[in-house]
């Protein structure tokens, strides 16, 4: 088991990385009135056929060959699951898919979503040809991070270059901690 | 809030520094295996530390990079130094604070910290 939840959204994204996607979305909504919290990523990587997507929850499904199992998506379904939420995928071969899972916010089995900047920052700056987007929402509050908007007051510059990751890492934290007010999820 | 303004003069300052890192061949390179079971096995404290330190000490040579599963799920966190013309260095069961004694000796000295590698785990 993953001891937080950003180590389960890094895992199953590092997924939309193995699928060739070009842009992959990451979307985080607390929703402390009705008491949910929506973690969506979706990507336009190369999808999976209904066949795949019926075994992909299946821990002894994966489709490297270097070992047997395949525990990333069954970890991600189990934690939300676990809260008395609920999991779901989505996929078209060649359109992409999209991955939900709703967690119940107070329930006491629910992970905290723990350093979640750090598994962005880690998506952006290892895989520095690929754009993502980022969004971090609780209740009215929200930020949206879009490497293609960077990407375009960058130009040549690469978004890895040190200076550029440390820039990102502030966007991240400091953009973080106004939408979170006191809340910690 | 962070403004783009800030990205805009990061960019104007960049642009001016002619010759950015040619990283594929003269480049060591750091790979961290961050799939499922490196992940799990904590190689997110890892990558930090070498990522870190790459940055702090300014070295421009050397690549922090991730891959996925090779294989030897027992034996995560996983850290491969390849270094050009040097044969690949294998770490395994790694955490932060040997990532950081790998970084000193291996990295800035160069020399292998054998304690820590597969092959000494093997013997």
């Amino acid at each position: 088991m993953m001891p937080e939840l950003s180590l389960n959204i890094l895992d199953v994204a590092q997924n939309c990385v193995r699928a060739n996607a070009m842009l992959t979305e990451i979307s985080i909504c607390a929703d402390t009135v009705g008491d949910r919290l929506t973690v969506v990523i979706r990507d336009n990587g190369c999808g999976m056929t209904p066949e795949q997507v019926a075994q992909v929850c299946d821990p002894f499904f994966t489709t490297r060959t270097t070992r047997k199992i395949g525990l990333g998506v069954p970890f991600f379904k189990e934690a939300a699951e676990d809260t008395g939420g609920s999991f779901s995928i989505e996929s078209e071969p060649g359109k992409g898919t999209t991955v939900t899972a709703v967690f119940v916010l107070s329930s006491i089995d629910r992970m905290p979503l723990g350093d979640i900047t750090f598994t962005i920052h880690s998506l952006i700056t290892l895989n520095p040809t690929l754009d993502f987007v980022y969004h971090y929402q609780i209740d009215d509050r929200s930020f949206t991070l879009d490497t293609r908007q960077f990407r375009e007051i960058l130009g040549d510059v690469p978004l890895n270059e040190p200076e550029v990751a440390q820039y990102i890492q502030a966007y991240l934290t400091e953009n973080k901690s106004e939408v979170d007010g006191d809340v910690i999820l | 809030m962070k403004s783009l303004e800030e990205l805009k003069a990061i960019r104007d300052k960049m642009q001016n520094q002619v010759n950015l890192r040619d990283e594929d061949t003269t480049a060591t390179r750091v790979v961290v295996g961050m799939a499922t079971c490196g992940i799990a096995a904590g190689a997110r404290p890892v990558l930090t530390a070498f990522s870190d330190l790459v940055q702090q000490k300014g070295m421009k040579n050397v690549v922090v990079t991730q891959t996925g599963c090779v294989g030897l799920c027992q034996y995560e966190p996983i850290v491969e130094i390849i270094e050009p013309g040097k044969e690949k260095v294998t770490y395994i069961k790694m955490t932060a604070e040997k990532a950081a004694e790998v970084f000193e000796q291996h990295i800035v000295r160069g020399q292998v910290k054998s304690e820590y590698t597969i092959s000494s785990a093997l013997k």
